[in-house]
């Protein structure tokens, strides 16, 4: 009885929608502007008739869609946590939490959902907390009517009217220092349909840190005002953390799946060039709003915003996540992964199809300037533990990038060195190749290699110890040479 | 030799009377200070006057319980004290397993504090005279525009959990008074006089006169920030509640 007064209210409410829908078709002037003024009343007038506790997940997931419920009211428990946490191998870090991570607790409510919000300060804690969510429309989004000492709760509600992807964050006093310590999250505002539905969905938040050590300084490190008002971060990271979303932490999907990510920016500072090597995003969600923008490589996302991207995955192997200001990827840990597994598609992507040596100049022996001072410094020579420690450093920033870390060499392009019959057979002739270069065709154990290596830009002591390591490495003869055998042959 | 101990006997006569030491509390000579608040900057008198050398202990609150069963978990007014009062103690005379007597006593709320203190012949200290004391590090009176004070402050701030240390084991100050930044927060008698709303943002605007430090806190200047958070967080409470982090020390004015 009760349950068919419901349903015809609900037929009644959905005739109603029709009507307002149909309205809004029929408008010739207006606009965009008119129709969200519609959808924003329509929202307001979504009556509530059910009630449930909101699923909160830590990132990387998120809660299952809206879709198939109706708006309702929604129960969201938060509870903030001050606790210590690493920000990489070795380095402790104190993060202020929403629910213990870094970003916070994913909330994923509807148009229409009326969110009774209840924000537990931890009686641990030592600092009064709010919140301001981006989802609210009222003074704040929330943070006057949320402020909460430690080891008391409050209790605030809204009602959701505009869909999107918002971020939240504390905003007590300073503001800064408390989203520079991790108080920021994302809230979905799902539109009553629902997304599209997707194969995985993932919930990433870009963050910068600012510590009183550099980049990597072990130990626990204090936050420090004074770089993150200069805006000098040292650490800019995915969830919370440098590997937040590596190695255990790495994403997942399978070959054909279509990808939606939730992205973040919490700052507090700086704005992220969201980029996925090895994906094009078929859709962006710009800004984290209605605008779709189709078929982008880098997708801005400024400080206090978000953006929702989603791609489908063609081909197998690693996509790495980046900040694409580059050297934040690289050397402040904005990188992450996503392992893509399946078969292979050739006609999509082939992969390497034919290695060969580019040479500008030509076929000719190439050499490096040679600075004449260096070949006539008096020479005191080096005993061979010398030698080997000069000689290992020498390898890691002449040789290696061609000849590998192990002397294996590359198949087909760089003859190995490790157990190598033409290096061990002769160390005259491999003195000059350093010396002089060499370019043609040579046969290392029993493979014929065609390609071209430089003059090396070394003086004897040099060549001496480089070649001393070489020759007392990876199972090779053991010969030790000499800053006088190095100058025999360059005086040849 | 006769003079000598006339001299002696002078000289600690005169040090009990004129300086009126009192035990385990500092003078603190008065002056005036610019605190955060106030667009004005004008400056703040603040009277000679006694300060508890350190916070007080759980040793000396269960003390105060014994002679003041009033004040029990079980028997105080719910108006007078939440539900975190006494929390860290496993019933009214003894202290859960790990809480040292000798730790600050926090979990304690306006009123219970107040009246501590009146009943030792003192009381608390105002907003005034905590943040005179506050100013000083152990060389100077106001060392708040060193980098080095402000900065300690901060990186307490946002330590978790140092509120189980002993009295005593942060810096002596300038007046001899210990603990002031470093282990707890610290009632006052006007804790909120100074208003700070949930949203401190829109306190930052020139346009609210009770708050504003607005320019300044628009600014680097590190010293405002150690100062705002205390604010901030005195802002946040009520004179029932009961904070892990929050304890008390006392005062005395000078007759």
């Amino acid at each position: 009885m009760i349950d068919s007064q419901i349903k015809s209210k609900l037929k009644m409410f959905a005739s109603l929608t029709l009507i307002i829908g149909g309205a809004s078709l029929f408008s010739c002037s207006g606009g965009a502007n008119q129709e969200s003024e519609t959808r924003k009343v329509k929202a307001e007038d979504i009556k509530v008739v059910s009630e449930m506790k909101a699923d909160l997940t830590s990132p990387p997931f998120v809660p299952k869609s809206t879709a198939n419920r109706a708006a309702t009211k929604l129960i969201v428990d938060m509870e903030i946590l001050e606790e210590t946490g690493e920000m990489a191998d070795g380095v402790e870090y104190v993060y202020w939490t929403f629910g213990g991570t870094v970003p916070g607790s994913f909330i994923r409510t509807k148009v229409g959902d009326e969110v009774e919000f209840t924000l537990k300060n931890h009686p641990d804690n030592k600092l009064p907390h709010n919140i301001d969510l981006h989802a609210v429309n009222g003074p704040g989004g929330g943070a006057a009517s949320s402020f909460v000492a430690p080891g008391h709760e409050i209790t605030f509600s809204f009602k959701t009217l505009n869909p999107g992807l918002y971020v939240y964050h504390c905003a007590t006093a300073p503001v800064g220092m408390h989203i520079a310590n991790g108080m920021y999250g994302l809230i979905l505002v799902e539109p009553e349909e629902g997304l599209a539905p997707v194969d995985k969905e993932y919930y990433i938040m870009q963050g910068d840190f600012y510590t009183k050590g550099e980049f990597g300084e072990q130990g626990l490190q204090a936050f420090d005002m004074q770089k993150a008002v200069d805006e000098d971060a040292d650490y800019v990271v995915f969830n919370g953390k440098v590997g937040g979303l590596t190695g255990e932490n790495e994403l997942t999907a399978k070959v054909g799946e279509t990808v939606r990510l939730f992205v973040g920016n919490g700052g507090p500072n700086l704005v992220s060039s969201f980029h996925v090597i090895g994906e094009i995003f078929d859709r962006v969600h710009v800004e984290g709003g209605d605008l779709i923008n189709e078929n982008v490589q880098t997708t801005l996302i400024p400080a206090g915003g978000a953006a929702i991207v989603e791609f489908k995955v063609d081909v197998p192997g690693e996509l790495v996540l980046v900040d694409h200001s580059i050297f934040r990827a690289f050397n402040k840990g904005a990188l992450g992964m996503m392992n893509v597994t399946g078969d292979e598609k050739k006609d999509i992507f082939a992969g390497t199809i034919q290695e060969g040596i580019y040479l500008p100049e030509g076929g000719t022996i190439q050499s490096m300037p040679v600075d004449e001072k260096k070949a006539d410094e008096p020479t005191v020579e080096l005993s061979k533990a010398e030698k080997m420690d000069l000689g290992k450093k020498l390898y890691g920033s002449t040789c290696f990038a061609c000849h590998q870390a192990n002397g294996e060499g590359i198949a087909n392009a760089f003859p190995p060195l490790a157990k190598a019959d033409y290096l061990n057979d002769d160390v005259s002739r491999a003195i000059e190749i350093v010396l002089r270069g060499k370019s043609g065709e040579i046969t290392v154990n029993g493979k014929t290699y065609n390609s071209v290596m430089t003059a090396q830009n070394l003086n004897d002591k040099e060549v001496a110890a480089v070649m001393t390591y070489v020759y007392n490495s990876w199972g090779n003869n053991g010969t030790v040479v000499t800053e006088d055998m190095v100058k025999k042959v360059r005086n040849k | 030799m006769f003079s000598k101990f006339v001299n002696i006997v002078f000289i600690v006569f005169f040090s009990l009377t004129s300086y009126g030491q009192l035990e385990g509390m500092a003078l603190i000579q008065g002056g005036s200070y610019i605190p955060l608040y106030g667009t004005d900057s004008m400056p703040v008198k603040v009277a000679d006057f006694h300060i508890d050398k350190y916070p007080v202990t759980n040793a000396e609150f269960v003390k105060f319980l014994e002679e003041n069963p009033k004040w029990k978990k079980e028997n105080v007014i719910a108006l007078y004290a939440d539900g975190n009062y006494l929390r860290h103690f496993k019933d009214d005379s003894n202290l859960k397993e790990g809480e040292l007597q000798k730790a600050p006593m926090t979990n304690v709320s306006w009123f219970a504090a107040k009246k501590y203190c009146e009943c030792q012949g003192k009381r608390l200290p105002t907003l005034d005279e905590w943040e005179y004391v506050g100013m000083a590090d152990e060389k100077k009176a106001d060392a708040r525009t060193k980098d080095d004070y402000n900065k300690f402050i901060l990186s307490w701030y946002e330590k978790p959990n140092s509120y189980n240390q002993e009295v005593g084991s942060t810096f002596k100050n300038y007046w001899g008074v210990y603990d002031m930044h470093g282990l707890v927060w610290e009632w006052t008698h006007d804790f909120n006089s100074v208003l700070i709303s949930g949203e401190s943002r829109k306190d930052v605007d020139g346009g609210n006169s009770l708050f504003c430090g607005g320019a300044a806190v628009g600014s680097s200047d590190l010293m405002n920030y150690a100062a705002f958070m205390r604010y901030a967080f005195r802002g946040s409470v009520k004179a029932n509640y009961s904070i892990r982090t929050l304890g008390f020390r006392c005062a005395k004015s000078i007759k």
